[in-house]
């Protein structure tokens, strides 16, 4: 009869709150301003809950969320369904392991494993910070138009990785715009982005392109289910100096569901089922990857103006070439024009001797892509283009990309050369 | 009877509501409470204030009143009244526990969980059943944690041993004074129920949750010693399996056998003597502590008194917190000033959980007992 006055009392008051809110009051997983996304504890009438799908990573988030409103034997069992799908899941063993804790003796907070090494506790918290920030905040798509300005036929998917989020976005070609198709938790460099020599650690920013497969049969189980390699460091990197290779996207060891957001030599790592989901994109190649760290400065109107701008410059070199006008063909590079072998001033001497004979030439720019370039310091964007080049002594067809740079208020040619 | 019969507790409050008050009393109870939930708290509490003053002291009502009042939202009233039956019957859980869900709806979480803990108190074999099961969620957290952080298993940690119950309550005595025949032996690792859980409860206790404000029962009624308490959390299935019905028979029928022993003063001067020693040391109250410590008090190791009441005080400071809690408390009289008492101490400082088994040799000075002796059991 007791018993049926311990459930009148819990009519009276949640007890799942005592255990929640007094145990977990202090187990912050992730320092995550829930408040800010208008739920969290149960003194809110009305929790909006975003919508979290039944994956893996979406089950993790819902027994996250659940601890959060108290109910801590849901989120058990949450994350036992979590543990069935993914058995090498650590981050789940960890919240399991505190769940559990709770129940045993009073937590000095989240990881709180007795002998557990800070760094590691320290990642997971950031692993569990990002993975239920995806969905708190459910901007999936948010960076694709600031990046992916357009997109030729020939590139049927596109790949984003947001180091600032953890995040890699798959889109879709539709019609030269992006798609959103899905998006993974990916880890990057142990030290962050920016890459720039050997051994730092580094995942780089910038544009690069997907290369063949590596064989699976040579590839050691660390690197997980498939590797891909990125065109790192690309024409902009070199001429910058910076150094360094192999830099792929490839899985994680058979041990590991997925790593800490922070932990590569610089590669972008992927759960190894989410890898698999991604191989028929993979494998087709040649699929640009951009690398940013969080979104390009600058209002959607200010990137629209942009935009506008660089066709409007790509098209007025097109008509300076075709219409063999050297000085205003030449006003569309920059003073700091670099290609494989020359700079402006050998650019401009052997373009002023050719264009001399004063032939008319046909140049048509088709299948024309362009990516806005993840870099702080200026307005970069990478265009690629078939090329077609028709004069009375040459025919001449060719894939083509140029880095274009905004100085001041012009787009100007930074790089040209073969794609 | 199964054990998970629904009629058994209906059986049961049948059983007890004969023991304190008429049938006319729990009728009036019965048709108060049924009030309430007809929605008119208010009536209800106006009639029960009414029986109350005919039956001043009549637990139940009390019990209810502070039900009522909880309902009605009034939970400092709440709290008085069943603060109330906690300190006029230490020996009943449920006014504990229920103090404890009317302290966590105030946030008051500490206050929530000493009385929880007092709930489980009440019965010996339910405070180690709970111990027990808080070592078992530890040591699953451990293996959690392990395939979590790939800790180095092969590093011996030190992980508390689960008790065991070694002896049945009949509940024809005080649990704390039933005499140990046997010494402790080495401990298995797995905790073994007792054949006969002592309780008549009829089913495992599901793991609290909010149900809908529903009946409203009347409580046990004060019968010293108290016979049915119940778990906060769920026992393991062995527990139930083990609860053969004339065994539970047996146990209820047992609540009426109920003659303090001779001595009784004694065991338990001494008994609340130990407790208050523990208390001191869990507060960190060093002089508190070492003042349990008679003058003749044989120092472990020969060591000079002063040397060691220095190295207790730097142990007792040391850590933040420290919780020093006793079961299993056992009083051998010798005469009237001398007697040991055995007990089984668990000591929590951080991360640092300790499970022993303590003798203290008690001297009677005066009108006080002191420590002479302190023996750990290994």
């Amino acid at each position: 009869m007791n018993k049926r006055s311990i459930r009148l009392i819990q009519g009276i008051c949640l007890v799942a709150l005592m255990a929640a809110g007094a145990v977990f009051a202090r187990w912050d997983a992730t320092a995550f301003d829930f408040g800010r996304f208008g739920f969290g504890y149960s003194s809110r009438p009305a929790p909006r809950m975003p919508a979290i799908p039944t994956d893996t990573e979406g089950l993790l988030v819902k027994s996250l969320l659940e601890i959060t409103q108290g109910k801590t034997h849901a989120a058990l069992d949450t994350l036992d369904e979590v543990l069935r799908l993914a058995p090498n899941f650590k981050l789940a063993h960890l919240v399991r392991g505190d769940l559990l804790m709770a129940r045993a003796r009073e937590l000095s907070g989240f990881g709180g494993a007795p002998d557990a090494p800070q760094e590691a506790i320290s990642d997971f918290r950031e692993e569990a910070r990002v993975r239920l920030e995806r969905y708190l905040t459910q901007q999936n798509e948010q960076a694709a138009p600031d990046y992916l300005w357009q997109l030729d036929p020939s590139q049927q998917h596109v790949i984003l990785v947001d180091s600032s989020r953890s995040r890699l976005y798959l889109y879709r070609n539709e019609n030269g715009k992006p798609r959103y198709v899905a998006d993974y938790y990916v880890t990057v460099g142990k030290n962050g982005t920016e890459k720039w020599k050997e051994g730092d650690k580094r995942t780089p920013l910038g544009l690069y392109f997907t290369g063949t497969q590596l064989s699976p049969k040579k590839l050691p189980d660390f690197y997980g289910s498939a590797a891909y390699p990125l065109s790192y460091p690309n024409e902009w990197d070199r001429r910058q100096g910076k150094n360094g290779h192999g830099i792929w996207l490839h899985g994680t060891p058979s041990d590991t569901y997925s790593r800490p957001p922070r932990a590569s030599d610089g590669c972008v790592v992927m759960t190894n089922p989410d890898l698999k989901a991604l191989a028929p994109v993979l494998q087709a190649g040649n699929t640009p990857v951009v690398i940013t760290h969080g979104v390009p400065a600058g209002t959607p109107e200010e990137l629209a103006a942009q935009k506008e701008a660089l066709l409007r410059a790509m098209e007025g070199w097109r008509q300076a070439w075709e219409t063999q006008n050297t000085d205003r063909y030449l006003d569309y590079y920059s003073r700091d024009f670099f290609s494989q072998d020359r700079n402006f001033e050998s650019w401009a001497q052997e373009k002023r001797r050719i264009q001399a004979v004063g032939t008319k030439a046909n140049v048509q720019l088709s299948n024309v892509s362009i990516f806005r370039y993840p870099d702080d310091k200026q307005q970069m964007v990478v265009v690629n283009f078939d090329q077609q080049y028709k004069s009375n002594n040459l025919n001449n067809q060719m894939r083509k990309r140029q880095y274009w740079i905004l100085e001041g208020k012009r787009w100007k040619i930074l790089y040209e050369g073969a794609a | 009877m199964t054990v998970r019969s629904p009629f058994v507790p209906a059986a049961l409050m049948a059983a007890v509501l004969l023991w304190t008050s008429s049938f006319a009393h729990a009728d009036d109870l019965k048709s108060i409470s049924l009030l309430a939930e007809q929605g008119q708290p208010g009536a209800a509490l106006e009639r029960l204030n009414s029986y109350m003053n005919v039956h001043p002291g009549d637990v139940q009502g009390q019990f209810l009143k502070g039900v009522l009042l909880a309902e009605s939202g009034k939970s400092a009233d709440a709290i008085k009244v069943f603060s109330d039956l906690t300190s006029k019957h230490p020996e009943l859980p449920e006014p504990y526990n229920n103090l404890a869900v009317l302290y966590a709806d105030q946030g008051q979480y500490e206050k929530a969980r000493r009385a929880l803990e007092m709930a489980i108190k009440t019965h010996p074999s339910y405070a180690t059943a709970h111990e027990n099961l808080g070592d078992v969620y530890a040591r699953m957290a451990t293996d959690a944690y392990d395939k979590a952080l790939q800790l180095d298993k092969n590093n011996p940690r030190a992980q508390t041993k689960l008790a065991m119950v070694k002896e049945l309550f009949t509940g024809s005595v005080r649990p704390a004074q039933v005499a140990a025949k046997t010494e402790p032996v080495a401990q298995p690792p797995v905790r073994v129920a007792p054949s006969a859980a002592p309780s008549p409860a009829p089913n495992v206790s599901e793991p609290v949750r909010p149900v809908p404000a529903a009946v409203t029962p009347p409580p046990v009624p004060p019968s010293p010693p108290v016979a049915v308490p119940e778990p906060a959390k769920p026992i393991p299935a062995p527990v139930v399996d083990a609860a053969k019905d004339g065994k539970d028979r047996g146990a209820t029928e047992s609540v009426r056998a109920t003659e303090k022993p001779a001595g009784a003063d004694g065991v338990k001067a001494l008994e609340e003597t130990v407790r208050n020693w523990a208390k001191a040391w869990s507060a960190k109250n060093v002089d508190g502590y070492l003042a349990f410590y008679g003058a003749g008090f044989k120092v472990p190791g020969g060591e000079k008194r002063s040397v060691w009441e220095k190295s207790r005080q730097e142990r007792i400071k040391a850590p933040a917190s420290i919780r020093v809690e006793l079961s299993d408390i056992r009083v051998k009289m010798q005469d009237d000033n001398h007697a040991t008492v055995n007990f089984r101490q668990s000591y929590r400082a951080g991360d640092v959980a300790k499970r022993t088994n303590k003798s203290l040799v008690m001297k009677k000075s005066g009108s006080k007992w002191y420590i002479e002796q302190e023996l750990t059991d290994r």
